[in-house]
């Protein structure tokens, strides 16, 4: 990742700048009031930059949003493939699956599979951490974490 | 309570009198602003042709107008003291000072050799020294602002030394001020010492009690917020000018002492009154020069013009090329800070007493008034100037060798 340096200027606020990888110099200028300014630097005079946009402190959480949103799931899963072996699986149940109007106790499924079910997504409530007595209806769908054979092992008894 | 026991009469020509130059202010700040400039030229340019000798005179309300001027100068050097954070002024000052004891060479003697020369007393041409001196860091950073370069490169050097400057004055008011008092010379020696004493003990209580005082003060409404503040403006700086500080440093340094969110909102609360009081100030301030001293101070002033939009520029240049900046941003930098302004009218204002007094104010009035109007402009054609002339834009050598 590129480096951001921080240039302070004093009774304005703080610059940050870094070099995009197009080889653009961008700069965010934090005002004291929370107003920004986003500056890209001129390519023959580097000294110089010209300002490209101002947001107020609201504009900036909404901006904030739409850059960073999508770059947030990224990290998160950048994070799963970095424990070596772990993954993640989302389990969708159906009318038929053999899970729906059993417990978790009742399907004994870590004993059998090695997976856990961390959570359980139901049309728009998730529940986190169920408790062994959580009976499954169709439509949830139970979010679990393990090897990868233990999870298809387990979607395999879950869904038949 | 003189005012309203006064008769009727008085007090209605009071308010008549205060309320036409408010008025009359408001107008040629909305001019001002049309152009995209500060108002204090247009508003010493007011001063000059109602003020004394002038086309009107100020009758029953000059006391109060005076008092109105003296805390327009408390206020502005509060918000100038709310301006910078301590953490601020002392990365300024252990980055910048060998900018700032050139910048201090460069354009404080000129004025100091122009003083000597037009045969004043040696005090009076400290002061056009210092007039000549310190930058106007309102009309710097609206001009930064305004161009939109506050993302430029040469832009932490510029504002550094604003930082700097007003650090400097903070040493620079109190002793003149002792000076002013005057009196033997082991007097005078020994009120310079209290004066320095007391700035340096107020500095010391407000960095390390700032955030404690801040917290003190900040509870509340907007209502007591507002009124405490002020009440402890007044409160320091009246015990610093007993003590024969300026006063007006006292409330810089209660501006220093504030910090976080009692920051914020004093800024926010204070910037409406000062506006008010400052514009009293300025046109205050040309009230009392006599439009016929112009015509004797209009040589010296025009060449000080000339020789100290060099010397700033030298100045910028020099600030710039610290910190590795190409030449185009060093042209950039020098333009940018030639601007003078409140400061240098508070400096003025200060030895408006003096034998010399007279003189001394007129000159700086002519002097702000074309450096203010100058440096924007200046600034402005800078930029032009650098993108025209693609030589000027070239790299610099090497910061390091600069330095040396």
């Amino acid at each position: 990742m590129a480096e951001v340096y921080e240039t302070k200027l004093p009774g304005v606020g703080v610059r940050h700048d870094f070099i995009t990888e197009d080889g653009d110099r961008v700069g965010v200028i934090v005002h004291r009031t929370g107003r920004r300014e986003i500056v890209v630097y001129d390519s023959e005079d580097p000294d110089a930059c010209s300002p490209m946009l101002n947001l107020t402190a609201a504009d900036t959480r909404i901006m904030g949003e739409l850059l960073g949103a999508s770059q947030v799931v990224e990290a998160v899963g950048a994070v799963q493939h970095e424990i070596d072996g772990l993954s993640i699986e989302w389990i969708p149940l159906l009318e038929s699956s053999p899970a729906v109007g059993g417990t978790i106790e009742d399907g004994a499924y870590r004993t059998r599979t090695g997976a856990s079910i961390v959570a359980v997504v139901r049309i728009d409530t998730t529940v986190p951490a169920p408790t062994p007595d959580y009976r499954f209806v169709a439509g949830d769908t139970a979010v679990a974490v393990g090897t990868t054979e233990g999870l298809a092992r387990l979607r395999e008894l879950m869904t038949g | 309570m003189v005012i309203l026991a006064a008769g009727s009469t008085e007090v209605a020509l009071a308010f008549i009198e205060v309320g036409a130059i408010v008025f009359g202010l408001s107008l040629l700040a909305r001019i001002a602003g049309r152009f995209g400039m500060t108002a204090v030229p247009l508003y010493l340019v007011a001063g000059l042709a109602f003020g004394d000798g002038g086309l009107l005179q100020l009758d029953v309300s000059e006391s109060f107008v005076a008092l109105m001027a003296e805390i327009g100068v408390l206020l502005l050097l509060f918000a100038l003291g709310l301006e910078y954070s301590d953490a601020e002024l002392r990365d300024g000052l252990r980055t910048g000072w060998s900018s700032g004891i050139v910048d201090m060479l460069l354009n404080a003697l000129p004025g100091f050799a122009m003083g000597l020369l037009l045969g004043w007393a040696p005090l009076a041409a400290v002061l056009l020294g210092g007039a000549t001196w310190i930058s106007s860091s309102g009309v710097v950073s609206k001009v930064l602002g305004d161009l939109g370069r506050l993302g430029f490169r040469e832009t932490p050097a510029v504002l550094n030394l604003l930082v700097i400057e007003d650090l400097a004055m903070a040493v620079y008011l109190p002793v003149v001020a002792a000076l002013i008092v005057g009196g033997t010379l082991l007097a005078t020696i020994g009120s310079v010492f209290v004066a320095l004493g007391v700035v340096t003990v107020i500095m010391v209580v407000a960095l390390t009690f700032g955030p404690r005082i801040s917290n003190l003060l900040a509870g509340g409404s907007d209502e007591s917020f507002l009124l405490a503040i002020f009440g402890v403006i007044l409160l320091v700086a009246g015990l610093a000018q007993r003590l024969e500080v300026s006063g007006a440093i006292g409330a810089f340094l209660v501006g220093l002492a504030l910090s976080g969110s009692a920051e914020r909102r004093a800024s926010e609360l204070i910037a409406p009154l000062r506006d008010l009081f400052a514009a009293v100030f300025f046109v205050f301030f040309s009230f009392q020069v006599d439009p016929g001293d112009l015509a004797s101070v209009i040589v010296p002033a025009v060449v000080l013009v000339v020789v100290t939009t060099i010397t700033k520029f030298g100045s910028g240049w020099y600030a710039a090329r610290r910190v590795g900046v190409s030449r185009g941003g060093r042209i950039r930098a020098g333009a940018t800070l030639v601007a003078r302004g409140e400061f240098s009218i508070v400096i003025a204002a200060l030895g408006i007493t003096l034998a010399d007094g007279s003189d001394l104010g007129a000159l700086v009035a002519c002097y702000v008034l074309a450096t203010a109007l100058l440096g924007p402009v200046l600034a402005k054609f800078a930029d032009r100037l650098v993108k025209l002339a693609p030589v000027l834009s070239r790299r610099a050598p090497d910061p390091a060798a600069a330095v040396g």
